[in-house]
């Protein structure tokens, strides 16, 4: 037979495996029962085959019929149960044995009946609703429950309908949990919290049903304000940005203004230590040369003042066009047309000496050059 | 023809023995009836035998059982409606029991249930308030009722094993106001973000001011104060040096104010010759 080809192995014969499990000797006594309660029911004289053997049809005919009836029960007695799957074996409706992934052979129906489940699969539902929250508030949420089966007895037997009782449990735990808290922290902090709280809710459930199922995760698809309000919550959030920028803004200004003005500060002071540093230095230095000036005044003061004086004027009047008037002559009225001698003053003669240095106050020398400029000389001449 | 006289009998042997034989599911539970009398009801699931058109064989199932409720209005303390569905989760406990009530049945059994259950949520509901209802405040509102179901059984024979509230929502004409209010609450948090920014950059404006005054202010008065020891050193200075002779200082002082003062091409001096810069001018002799 076809699954004693490939192994060989004694486990895989299907004669031993039924031999071990001890299965079928007691069918074989609820036979034999059954052929005792049958006899004393109608008082026995029917013999189990030996009648129809010698009947009209042929005995081919007969063959044939037990071939195929053999064939398909044999078939009918096969099951093949898949890795992720578990089998369970009922013998009259009453349960006999799991059966492991793998080929099983067992007794055909109607004596038993194998029904498969899959442990592996993990199966999910999705749930959408609207729910009030503790303070009132109606949030949307959306979850995803994955679960998968425990134990294949209690699947089995204990519950009928059980996806839907996975639904059931998940609705009513989802509306519990988000009941007991507020909406600010289902939408923002209590996220991770809230589907761990689902996921141990709906556990709770299920155990107390004995569902035999296992709820692996829960996830929060979604938790959000209901459609009709969305917009003042998405004003709420564009609020939160605004404070955000609003601050950012003003720091911007601070981050612009303070280093000016410690740059400002750093200039004042370093002005401060310059004028500091000048007008010590020129007066250390002015001070010096009157000084030095003094000792030889000292030796020959008469003589060395009436040469700075001389000099000093000399100075002074080499360089602007000056009128002498003897007025001791008695004749006082001179008639001097000074704005005509300054619109002339201007237009011939630019400023050619002007040194104008205000960093230091007194620029020229005390002593003054020999060669002095004729043409000024000449000129006071002129105009007198 | 021969054929026919072993077969027939032989099939209605089979046909008998057949419907003296009826299993019992692991899932269910069997009544015998003897003239529509129970004679038996507690089977192991397995293979049993009855006496044929004597007996009857009634299944019942053994699993839990839901009842699902449709949304109905219940009324809360505070005179509001919700609405509100919810499911029950139970069992056939007491199988004889169950069919002498129901009859065997479900639907009555059902009907009894849900209108049982239904009126202690109702009772439940009447005595919170929505907010106490959804929260599950004084415990919640459905352990209580399973709790109190679970006892009574109500004489059906069965066991209410759990009664969950699926939804408490509030009614249309309610969620609008509940809406209103919802955004009316996100008004006020946003203006009160946006007030809140405004305020801290503001802040954040006059303290930057505030230092940046500050920080002038001072380098201000240390940059005076180093301005102040400038000058006075320097008065030190040139007082140390011209105190020496102080008549020859105003000298030597005025002289080089008047270099600085005159001099320059825009003036124009008018000089008297009788001064002492001219003492020669007119005359050569000695004075």
């Amino acid at each position: 037979m076809a699954w004693n080809e490939p192994g060989g192995g004694k486990d895989r014969d299907p004669w031993g495996n039924r031999r071990r499990e001890g299965g079928p000797p007691d069918l074989d006594e609820v036979i034999r029962k059954l052929q005792a309660k049958l006899k004393g029911l109608f008082g026995g004289g029917t013999g189990g085959g030996g009648g129809p053997a010698g009947g009209a049809p042929g005995r081919g005919t007969w063959a044939g019929i037990t071939l195929i009836l053999v064939i398909v029960m044999a078939w009918n007695m096969m099951y093949v149960v898949q890795a992720q799957e578990q089998g369970i074996v009922f013998r009259f409706g009453a349960y006999v044995a799991s059966l492991a992934p793998g080929l099983n052979v067992r007794w055909p129906r109607p004596i038993e009946r194998v029904e498969l489940v899959n442990v592996e699969q993990t199966r999910s539902i999705a749930h959408h609703a609207s729910i009030l929250t503790k303070d009132e508030n109606i949030i949307d949420v959306e979850f995803t429950v994955f679960y998968r089966v425990k134990d294949v007895e209690d699947y089995s037997f204990n519950v009928i309908g059980p996806d839907r009782t996975v639904e059931q449990a998940t609705e009513s735990t989802i509306r519990a949990v988000i009941g007991k808290n507020d909406m600010d922290f289902v939408l923002t902090a209590g996220r991770g919290e809230i589907a761990n709280q689902i996921q141990v809710g709906i556990q709770k459930l299920l155990d107390t049903y004995q569902a035999g199922m296992i709820v692996t995760s829960v996830n929060m698809q979604a938790a959000k304000p209901p459609e009709e309000v969305k917009s003042a919550f998405d004003d709420a959030i564009k609020a939160r940005e605004d404070e955000q920028r609003q601050i950012n803004e003003a720091e911007t200004y601070r981050n612009d203004i303070i280093p000016k003005a410690r740059g400002s500060a750093a200039r004042v002071l370093a002005d401060s230590h310059a004028y500091k540093s000048r007008v010590t230095a020129e007066a250390e230095g002015d001070a010096s040369r009157f000084v030095q000036l003094l000792v030889e005044y000292e030796k020959a003061p008469q003589i060395t003042r009436e040469r700075l004086y001389l000099e000093a004027m000399e100075s002074v009047l080499s360089n602007a066009p000056k009128v002498l008037m003897d007025t001791e002559g008695g004749n006082n009225l001179v008639y001097l047309p000074l704005d005509k001698l300054f619109e002339h003053r201007a237009n011939v003669n630019p400023p050619a000496v002007v040194t104008e240095s205000n960093a230091l106050p007194e620029p020229e020398p005390l002593v003054s050059e020999r060669d002095l400029p004729e043409r000024d000389e000449r000129r006071i001449r002129r105009t007198r | 023809m021969l054929g026919a006289k072993i077969i027939v009998p032989l099939v209605l042997i089979a046909i008998i023995g057949w419907s003296s034989l009826f299993t019992v599911d692991q899932r269910e539970y069997a009544i015998l009836f003897r003239f529509q009398e129970i004679q038996r009801s507690d089977y192991e699931p397995g293979l049993h035998f009855m006496i044929p058109v004597v007996n009857t064989v009634l299944k019942f199932p053994k699993r839990l059982m839901y009842l699902e409720s449709e949304p109905g209005r219940f009324l809360t303390k505070e005179k509001k409606d919700v609405i509100v569905d919810s499911f029950v989760k139970w069992k056939i406990e007491d199988v004889e029991t169950f069919y002498k009530r129901t009859r065997g049945d479900e639907t009555i059994a059902r009907e009894l249930l849900f209108q049982q259950i239904n009126d202690s949520l109702r009772g439940e509901f009447g005595k919170r308030t929505v907010q106490e209802v959804v929260a599950g405040h004084r415990g919640d509102v459905t352990d209580i009722v399973t709790a109190a179901v679970r006892e009574k059984g109500y004489g059906l024979g069965v066991r209410v094993v759990d009664v969950r509230t699926k939804r408490i929502n509030l009614p249309e004409e309610v969620s609008s106001a509940v809406y209103d209010r919802m955004r009316a609450e996100r008004d006020r948090v946003a203006r009160q973000l946006r007030s809140e920014g405004a305020e801290a950059a503001e802040r954040i404006r006059a303290a930057a001011d505030r230092d940046r005054t500050v920080i002038l202010a001072e380098a201000y008065r240390t940059a005076e104060q180093t301005r102040g020891e400038g000058d006075a050193k320097s008065a030190e200075t040139y007082a140390g040096g011209y105190g020496r002779n102080e008549e020859f200082y105003s000298f030597y002082r005025s002289l080089n104010a008047y270099k600085k003062s005159f001099g320059k091409n825009q003036d124009i001096l008018l000089l008297d010759p009788t001064s002492d810069f001219f003492n020669y001018f007119k005359t050569p002799a000695n004075r």
